[in-house]
């Protein structure tokens, strides 16, 4: 009979995230994808800076903490010294579409090796509930008290499609978990992403949906379903490269 | 060993590739445009790394990544590039990541000019980005010096777990001169680097971090930093005197301007004036002590620095001479260089005022 157990590629620290938030579901399906390929022993995680800063107490394993945005530099400079590793990014909205947009572009464009998890909650969580470059028309945020105006604050941007206009990504996918259903498809985008990394075929990309109750101000149940009736429309799921499959 | 003649920015790439230096990130800026160009050449050819990154913000993390995971990386730029680096150099600083940037000085404020200058002594010497910290900072007078410093930083950033900075103006970058060439190192006798963020394989995992969120906490870590920027300063402070033992105006100056300096002195003392000077080498830690002893000889009557800037070095001057004997300054900027008769003028000078004000 097989038990359920915690990954060991997550450390025994208890996780700072608020209650409801899905950053730790994110976690655990990177940790559990790392561990299920064996990979955990070559792998070096850069942490972001924002509600992820942490992520270098919880992946057990050789971590590196970015600056700002900076995480797709320094996982270039990791992979390209020691190519035989798997290198993932763990980066929220802000710091890899806003301050880190220059370096998330060229790693892209450039078609590193890497492997970039990208958590798309709509909002900075650790600042306190600003705008972020992917808050939705009308969302309500500190920075923007009567919702995003985009005659005032422009429209949020699609990282995913963005992307996809380059020519070196591998595998873009963006997936949510705001269900059962869609955590286990998230599972499999991530866990494919990191094959394909390992398996050296270049630069991959899974943006996930995340909740953010605390700055969304909504019970957590709320937050899921906003996240699914919502923030899906702006940001549809789906495939947009894999290379594997002939979708360029 | 034959020497070759070569540029100072290719000296300053072979002095890092011959110290094991296998990683190189840069971006275009006039005037160090070819140091990323020989690396693009020169680091496939030996199994190393070249990215031109997108910016010099990206270059400097990069570097971060590529050090931290334990291989000798390089960046290099010029000032308004440097500036832009400052952010990284912080956090690299606070991770203790060694790792060497290369600062061919163009003339600021701003976007400034593209002729030789040395406007960035303080942000160099005195940290540059946020927060409590310190580079080594090495100060290469001629070709050869650009190769051996640069060699030189990787051994100093790796045994304090400091970055180092090789602060040159854009003359020493421009100019060709012979070079004897340190043979290759091997790269296994570098010592081994047990913090580096490698990939474990079954090791205890290792974290590279510049967060420290608890007082506590991050004020011992920022104490340990001071103790080892301490230690540098008991153990590598460097300067070249020429001619003060019986001098009575001590002239000082680093990188292109020592030179010009040395050769005042000579026209100094051909017109009978007992000149001399003190050319520092490691610009942080500051060699105090030289200009301490020279302050304390009776023939010393004054001390006179010279820079490419308006006044930068030469606080650092009066902080060693400590009141001792008066220090005056002559300093050119925009990209202008003294001609040997301004500073032997200056020196003239100089002189006469510290008589007056006896």
């Amino acid at each position: 009979m097989k038990v359920f157990q915690k990954t060991k590629m997550l450390t025994d620290a208890h996780l700072h995230y608020c209650p409801g938030c899905t950053h730790g579901i994110v976690h655990r399906l990177v940790a559990e994808s790392i561990e299920e390929l064996g990979l955990q022993e070559k792998s070096i995680g850069i942490a972001p800076v924002g509600c992820a800063v942490f992520a270098y107490d919880y992946f057990n394993c050789d971590m590196q903490e970015a600056a700002h945005g900076r995480a797709p530099a320094v996982a270039t400079g990791i992979k390209r010294c020691l190519p035989d590793r798997l290198v993932f990014v763990y980066q929220g909205d802000g710091d890899l579409a806003s301050i880190g947009m220059a370096e998330t572009v060229h790693a892209a464009a450039r078609g590193e090796k890497i492997t970039i998890i990208f958590i798309n909650n709509s909002i900075y969580g650790m600042t306190g509930g600003q705008m972020a470059p992917t808050t939705l028309i009308g969302q309500k945020a500190t920075t923007c008290q009567n919702g995003r105006d985009p005659a005032v604050n422009g429209y949020p941007i699609r990282v995913c499609e963005l992307l996809a206009t380059l020519d070196a990504p591998y595998y873009i996918e963006r997936v949510s978990t705001h269900d059962v259903k869609h955590v286990l498809a998230a599972k499999k985008a991530i866990k494919k992403a990191l094959q394909f990394q390992a398996e050296g075929r270049g630069y991959t990309f899974v943006e996930v949906l995340v909740s953010c109750p605390t700055n969304w101000h909504m019970r957590p149940v709320d937050a899921l379903r906003f996240m699914g009736e919502e923030c899906t429309k702006t940001f549809p799921l789906g495939v947009f490269r894999d290379k594997s499959e002939g979708k360029q | 060993m034959s020497k070759i003649l070569l540029h100072g920015t290719e000296a300053i790439c072979e002095g890092a590739i011959r110290n094991g230096c296998r990683a190189f990130f840069g971006y275009p800026i006039t005037p160090q445009n070819e140091v990323p160009e020989y690396m693009s050449v020169k680091m496939p050819q030996i199994g190393g790394v070249f990215v031109q990154a997108e910016s010099e913000v990206a270059a400097i993390n990069m570097v971060y990544g590529a050090a931290g995971a334990g291989i000798r990386a390089m960046t290099s730029s010029s000032s308004p590039g440097v500036s832009l680096k400052q952010e990284g150099i912080s956090y690299i600083a606070c991770a203790r990541i060694p790792c060497v940037i290369v600062n061919i000085m163009r003339a600021g404020p701003g976007l400034g000019g593209i002729q030789p200058a040395q406007g960035d002594y303080f942000q160099a010497t005195k940290g540059g980005g946020h927060g409590d910290y310190h580079l080594i900072v090495l100060a290469p007078s001629s070709v050869q010096e650009a190769c051996d410093y640069t060699y030189r930083a990787f051994d100093l950033a790796d045994r304090y777990r400091v970055p180092a900075m090789i602060l040159a103006d854009g003359m020493i970058g421009q100019l060709m001169e012979p070079v004897e060439l340190p043979p290759m190192r091997d790269l296994k006798e570098i010592p081994e680097k047990d913090w580096a963020t490698s990939g474990h394989y079954g090791a205890a995992r290792r974290v590279l971090n510049s967060l420290i969120i608890q007082p506590d906490e991050l004020e011992p870590h920022v104490n340990e930093m001071q103790r080892t920027y301490e230690e540098i300063y008991r153990n590598e402070r460097r300067a070249v005197e020429y001619c003060t033992e019986d001098a009575e105006i001590v002239l000082t100056a680093y990188g292109t301007v020592a030179r010009i300096v040395k050769s005042a002195v000579n026209e100094l003392r051909k017109q009978g004036v007992k000149a001399g000077c003190v050319r520092p080498i490691t610009l942080y830690p500051f060699p105090d002590d030289t200009y301490a002893a020279c302050a304390a000889r009776p023939n010393t009557k004054a001390f006179l620095s010279v820079e490419l800037s308006l006044g930068q070095m030469v606080e650092d001057v009066k902080l060693a001479v400590n009141g001792k004997k008066p220090v005056y300054f002559y300093g050119r900027t925009g990209g202008n260089v003294p001609e040997e008769s301004e500073i032997v003028a200056a020196a003239k000078k100089a002189l006469a005022q510290a008589e007056a004000e006896k």
